[in-house]
Formats: structure tokens, C-alpha cells, sequence
């Protein structure tokens, strides 16, 4: 166990470019941007189809679908049809992100006590507050949940920008392995995990921060 | 497409057995061991958050840094395959025996009591009462579990072990997109029919569900 | 209870079928072959690709049990699997091998195909050996567009001395801690690059970068047809930074016998840097199957 590439003060100097502060940088990048776009994809349709019970089969299922296309391949797919750069990285990241969140808006809104809604209707609310003022902060702990599942494996995949020639953390990975420096490899491994805690940790401060806490917080 | 099938359906043949091994022993590994470790957790509360803890750092750890590291570890070869499984054993493990808690944790302690009341002792408890209420969980936490090893066996391509994952490098390499196309429809299937088959599996061992 | 068992006992023969046939065998099968067994390997790149397949054809022409493991990495990570037994043969690169395996790089004045093979003979792992060089060369290249070496008049790897710095080059990730790579053009031609973008090596992304500009210097392999399709300048090397690089075959010599020898050293008999120019360009460009491009080159030289 290696800890000299992880140690040395150099690579964390934030002036000098591919070093470990700016390879976090440009992989948060990819984390967030991924995670806003799936967020602004899948939470209306998650909330959607969870609200009304329509289409729910899509909600259930597409969690698994989109799950199961591989990452590394679907990039690789999506360079060779966009060529090098952002774009590629971010519909493969994106991808990985809907069914999470998909799944967990849906599971949100569908599995919510539905006596408080008939009291919120019964006390007067319209359909539009029952709904903002209701149900969402209701479903608001699962769907939480579902974001920070998805945070935490973005994070983890969000290395495979690497081997299409891009940034983030696993250029730590694909060089270290390139130039058979083990002590590189390790550092990436290290700080990927570390990053994926934080985030998370961040994400659990959010979540209760926002999480009324009349509720059972998960 | 299909031309490029016929004229290499021996590697391509080749590439879904060595997946379907490296995603598979995986998992019916992992799930032995989730068993008694989600158990224990349960069992023992003050194991819960530890454990679920670890495991959350496990699964962050990168999969390609995994399949480099564990020869060093394990002093195995290089290029074996025994790498790509314990990696994703830990893995599977990780995603498991969490979800193997939570869905005992989950049983009705109402259950529990009236189990307890009919003379049942806490093994035969846990095998006839709580793992069986506990198994729809289990199993959903089985299916992404699968579903995720297949995906994540194409990323030991990077280092010439990885089945599938093979179409995808070769293919990438040349630019060519038939391999890329082929290897990505693949894996989605595996991963659609192992799915499926753990869904049918699912209905028949616990028709009490279905009522519902 | 006994649907659960029912369903693991299920599960478990499932598993003990998938067993039996083994894909995944780890050891080459003990064979009775006259040849023996030879687990082949390569980097990866189509080229090692292709001289992996074209060796493993021609053993398997003499009787050889031959198992494939392509497309493992740079030299960095299969020389390790060649020391670990993973694998025991595969082809190289006589002036890159050399410089890999020399910590002080290559000895200077050390250029010429013999003069190459004679100091690698001398740094060579423990158990392994090298057999007969061919005449076929692949060499790194430092290569920019057309226009780049126009407008600064670049002809040699000595013109970019001076502009290297306002310069972006791309290559492969292990290009920048090898000698006969970022390390040895600085030391020995003073050439530093403003930026170094780690790509593939010689590989697509490494061509599309060159074409679309985002790099202006490509660490490309001089036998790329894309060079002369897309008029690309390859840069001259006087200096000799990347010596010879003729293709050979490192084995290991618990693995070597009569017939491998004799297989192997009839394939670099007949290849030729035109041919394997020719060969590659059939799998990049034409996209032809490795396999079928490797058994064209062995029949249309007698080797099969």
C-alpha cells in the first residue's frame, strides 16, 4: 500500500493542472451536471405518474432498464457517435441517474398516507396546494433517499470520463494504470470513496435541513 | 449489424459465457454471505450503523481501482479473473446485506410476538417467519444487485478481462460502432432476462404476495 | 421454507453447469500437443492485436495449443502478466522494450535494429528470451496536421523546440513517464509541450483530437494509414530518440520449444513494414476482422 502519490504536496497544489484539487473539481462537475439534468428529467415524471398512478408500469420498470445498460459501454457508444467531449459523458452519467431518481419520486408520491391528503382536501386546499404544500413535502424523505443513492453511484461512475480522454478522478485510475504507478491508483481509489462520503454527508445535512420534521426522516 | 454478428460469433459467443461467469459467481456468492451478515446486524443493533456504514464506503470505491488492487492483496495473478469476482462480491455484498437488514427490520413486530407466542424459537423464527416476509425486499434488492454486477463486469475491459466489455475497448479502438452496439444490446438482455428470471423465481416462492 | 431451499438448490446447479465448462481456465489445459500450449497476449492497440493473432494462427498452424488474452494494456501492465506466467508470449517492439527495460535509458549511439537487439538481449527478465526480429518497423512518431507544420515550419522533432511550448500535444497516458516519450524528448531535445492530453495510444481519440485541432502534436505509430489519409506531417527524428522498432516476439522460455521457435521466426521472416502497414489499414480502415486479416497474411506467405 503505496500512499506516496496520495501524500505528496505537489499533486495538491490547485495551480498546477491535473492535479488531484482540480481532477475533484472538473469530477464534481460531472456528478453535478449529470444530476441536474436527470433530476430535471425524472422528478416531474416520477411525481407525475406517482400522483396520478398512471403509467406506474414505466415508473417501475424503467428504474431496472436504465440500470442495466453498462456505463463504460454506453459511453464508449456515445463518443464514437458524438466524438470527444462533454456531451458524451453527460448523456452516459445522465442515463445512470434517471432510474434512481424516477423510481424514488414515484415510490415517494404513491406511498404516502393517504389520509392526510383526504384531510388536506377536506380542510378546503385546491388540488395545487395539496400537491406543494402536502404531498411533496411528504414524499420529499424517499425521494431524498433516492437522490443521494444516485449521488453516491454517479460519483463512484462518474471515473469513466477518464477513458474517453476526459477529466475527473479516474485520470488518477487510467493513468496510474498506464504508467503501472500503483500509488496513483490508489490515491484515486481513496479519494473517489472519500468524495462519495462527503457528498453524501452533504446531502444527509440537506436532507435535514428540508425534511419537515413532523416526519419520519429515513 | 448482423453481418457483424455471423462473422464473429465465436468471440462474441465466448464474451457473453466468460460474462454471464464473472456476473453470476458474484452474486450467488454475495448472497450467501449477505444472509448471515444482515442478519447479524439485525440480530445485534449496535452492529447496524458500522456496518451499513463500511458498506456505503465499499460501494464508493471505484471498480476499475478494485480489479488493480486485489492481486496486490490478494497475491493472485494479474489477469484473473478471481479479481473481477471477489471485486464484485464486496460489491454485491455492500448493495445486500444492507438491503437483507432493512427487510428483516421491516417485519411486523406484531408477527414477530404472535410467532413467538405459538412456541416458534429464534432460528426457526427467522427461517419460517421473517426471511420469508422479509424475501420480497431481499429480492428487490437482489434484482439491482444483478442488474448492476453485469454492468459493472464490462469496466474489467479496461484491463482485458471483462467479457462483453471486450466489444466495447475493440470496437473503440477502431472507431467502429457494430462491436460497441452489439456488446451494449447484449448486456442489457443479460441483464433484462437475469431480471426476469428472479422475478418469476420471486412469484413462486412467495405466492402469499400475490393476493395482495 | 422448502420454496427457499428449492430455490437455492436451483440456483446452485445452475452454477455448478456453468462450472463445468469453464471459459474462464486460468491455466492452460495440459496438452499432449507436440508443441505445447502458449498463452498468447497484447497490448492495447490493433496492431498487438493483430501480430498477437497472426503468431497464435501460425503456432496453431504447427500443432501449438495456444490461448488467447488480448488487449490488456500498455507495456507497463503486460509485462507484469508475462513475469506472473499469466501469459507467456507475446510480440514487441525491440527499441521500445529496450527502453522500458532500461532505468538509465538506452545507452547512447544504441540505434540500429542489431545494435538494439544486442543490448536488449542483455536486460531481459529472468526466464524470459526473445526470438528472431523482423524486419518490420512500427515506431512512435511525433506527428502534427498539415497545416501546423506550414505555418511553423516544422520538419524534424528538433524545429519543435521552439514552439513546443505554445503547442498542445496528445497520446496515450503512458507516453508521459517513458523514455522514448515526454521524458526523453525533453532530455534529449529540449521539446516541452504547453499541455500533454492523455488519449489513447495511437488511437482514435488520439487522430480525431489531431484532426479537430484540440492537440496540435500526436504521439501517433508511424505504420497509422490514417497519417497519409488525413496528411498528416510525421515529424523526422535525428536524434534517434526512438531508435529501432522492429517486432519481435517475447516469450517465455519455459514455454518456448522447436516448433515455436521454428513457427514464429518463419512470421518474421516474411513480415515487412510494407505489409504490416498494408494488414493494419485492412482492420482500421476496412474494419475486416482481426482473425481473417491475421489467416490472409499466413496464407499469402505460405504459413499455414
Amino acid at each position: 500500500m503505496n500512499f506516496s502519490y496520495l501524500l505528496d504536496p505537489a499533486h495538491w497544489d490547485l495551480a498546477a493542472p491535473g492535479s488531484i484539487p482540480n481532477l475533484i473539481i472538473s469530477h464534481l462537475g460531472y456528478t453535478a451536471l449529470a444530476l441536474l439534468c436527470g433530476a430535471v428529467i425524472a422528478l416531474p415524471v416520477g411525481l407525475w405518474i406517482g400522483h396520478t398512478g398512471k403509467g406506474s408500469f414505466i415508473a417501475i420498470n424503467a428504474g431496472n432498464a436504465g440500470r442495466s445498460l453498462p456505463t463504460l459501454g454506453l459511453l464508449m457508444l456515445m463518443v464514437t457517435l458524438l466524438g470527444l467531449g462533454l456531451l458524451p459523458v453527460l448523456i452516459a452519467l445522465t442515463v445512470l441517474v434517471i432510474p434512481p431518481i424516477l423510481t424514488s419520486s414515484y415510490a415517494g408520491m404513491r406511498n404516502l398516507d393517504h389520509r392526510v391528503v383526504d384531510a388536506a382536501r377536506g380542510m378546503g386546499m385546491r388540488p395545487w396546494q395539496v400537491l406543494a404544500r402536502v404531498e411533496l413535502p411528504m414524499a420529499l424523505p424517499v425521494m431524498l433517499s433516492g437522490f443521494r443513492n444516485a449521488a453516491l453511484q454517479v460519483v463512484a461512475t462518474a471515473t469513466v470520463a477518464a477513458a474517453v480522454g476526459l477529466g475527473g478522478l479516474g485520470r488518477l485510475l487510467i493513468d496510474g494504470l498506464a504508467v503501472n504507478d500503483y500509488s496513483r491508483v490508489l490515491a484515486g481509489a481513496i479519494v473517489v470513496a472519500a468524495l462519495a462520503v462527503l457528498v453524501d454527508l452533504f446531502l444527509a445535512l440537506i436532507q435535514r435541513l428540508i425534511v419537515s420534521p413532523g416526519l419520519k426522516g429515513s | 449489424m448482423i453481418q457483424y454478428l455471423t462473422n464473429n460469433s465465436e468471440i462474441v459467443w465466448q464474451a457473453l459465457q466468460e460474462h454471464l461467469y464473472l456476473a453470476l459467481v458474484p452474486i450467488l456468492l454475495g448472497f450467501a454471505i449477505s444472509l448471515p451478515l444482515g442478519y447479524l446486524a439485525v440480530r445485534f443493533d449496535w452492529l447496524y450503523h458500522p456496518l451499513i456504514n463500511t458498506f456505503g464506503v465499499l460501494y464508493s470505491i471505484p471498480s476499475l481501482a478494485l480489479f488493480v488492487f486485489l492481486p496486490v492483496i490478494l497475491g493472485t495473478k494479474v489477469l484473473s479473473p478471481i479479481n473481477v469476482v471477489v471485486a464484485l462480491t464486496i460489491y454485491t455484498v455492500a448493495l445486500l446485506a444492507r438491503t437483507v437488514a432493512d427487510g428483516l427490520r421491516a417485519v411486523d413486530p406484531v408477527v414477530v410476538q404472535a410467532a413467538t407466542a405459538m412456541g416458534y424459537r429464534r432460528s426457526r423464527r427467522l427461517i419460517d417467519v421473517e426471511l420469508p416476509i422479509a424475501l420480497p425486499v431481499i429480492l428487490a434488492g437482489l434484482r439491482v444487485a444483478t442488474v448492476s454486477n453485469i454492468s459493472l463486469v464490462s469496466v474489467g475491459s479496461l484491463i482485458g478481462i471483462g467479457g462483453l466489455g471486450q466489444l466495447f475497448t475493440r470496437g473503440f479502438q477502431l472507431f467502429y460502432l457494430e462491436p460497441i452496439l452489439i456488446g451494449v444490446i447484449l448486456s442489457v438482455l443479460l441483464a433484462g432476462i437475469a431480471d426476469l428470471i428472479i422475478v418469476l423465481v420471486q412469484r413462486a416462492i412467495t405466492p402469499w404476495t400475490r393476493a395482495a | 421454507m422448502k420454496r427457499i431451499v428449492a430455490a437455492v438448490a436451483m440456483a446452485l446447479t445452475l452454477t455448478a453447469c456453468g462450472a463445468d465448462s469453464d471459459p474462464l481456465a486460468d491455466e492452460p489445459a495440459a496438452s499432449g500437443a507436440a508443441g505445447g500450449s502458449v498463452t498468447v497476449g497484447s497490448a492495447n492497440f490493433p496492431e498487438s492485436q493483430l501480430l498477437a493473432e497472426i503468431y497464435s494462427q501460425a503456432l496453431e498452424a504447427k500443432g501449438v495449443t495456444v490461448t488467447r488474452k488480448f488487449n490488456i494494456g500498455a507495456r507497463e501492465v503486460y509485462l507484469k502478466a508475462l513475469q506472473d506466467g499469466s501469459i507467456s508470449l507475446l510480440p514487441e517492439y525491440n527499441g521500445a522494450l529496450l527502453a522500458a527495460l532500461s532505468p538509465n535509458g538506452v545507452p547512447a549511439g544504441v540505434s540500429s535494429p542489431d545494435a538494439v537487439l544486442a543490448e536488449l538481449k542483455k536486460v531481459l527478465p529472468a526466464g524470459t528470451e526473445v526470438l528472431a526480429q523482423s524486419s518490420a518497423e512500427d515506431k512512435d512518431t511525433l506527428t502534427v496536421s498539415a497545416e501546423t507544420a506550414t505555418k511553423n515550419n516544422l520538419k524534424t522533432i528538433e524545429d519543435l523546440k521552439a514552439v513546443a511550448p505554445t503547442l498542445i500535444a496528445g497520446g496515450g497516458p503512458e507516453f508521459t513517464e517513458r523514455q522514448q516519450g515526454l521524458k526523453g524528448l525533453k532530455e534529449v531535445y529540449g521539446v516541452e509541450f504547453k499541455e500533454y492530453k492523455p488519449l489513447d495510444p495511437g488511437g482514435p481519440l488520439t487522430v480525431n483530437a489531431l484532426k479537430d485541432g484540440d492537440i496540435q502534436v500526436a504521439n501517433l505509430f508511424s505504420t497509422d494509414s490514417s497519417i497519409v489519409t488525413n496528411k498528416f506531417v510525421t515529424l523526422e527524428d535525428p536524434k534517434n530518440l526512438f531508435t529501432s522498432q522492429n517486432v519481435i516476439p517475447l516469450i517465455r522460455t519455459e514455454a518456448n520449444n522447436a516448433t515455436v521457435t521454428g513457427a514464429l521466426d518463419a512470421v518474421s521472416g516474411k513480415l515487412t513494414t510494407e505489409n504490416l502497414t498494408s494488414y493494419l489499414a485492412q482492420v482500421q480502415v476496412d474494419k475486416k476482422d482481426i482473425a481473417v486479416v491475421a489467416k490472409a497474411f499466413l496464407s499469402e506467405n505460405g504459413l499455414s
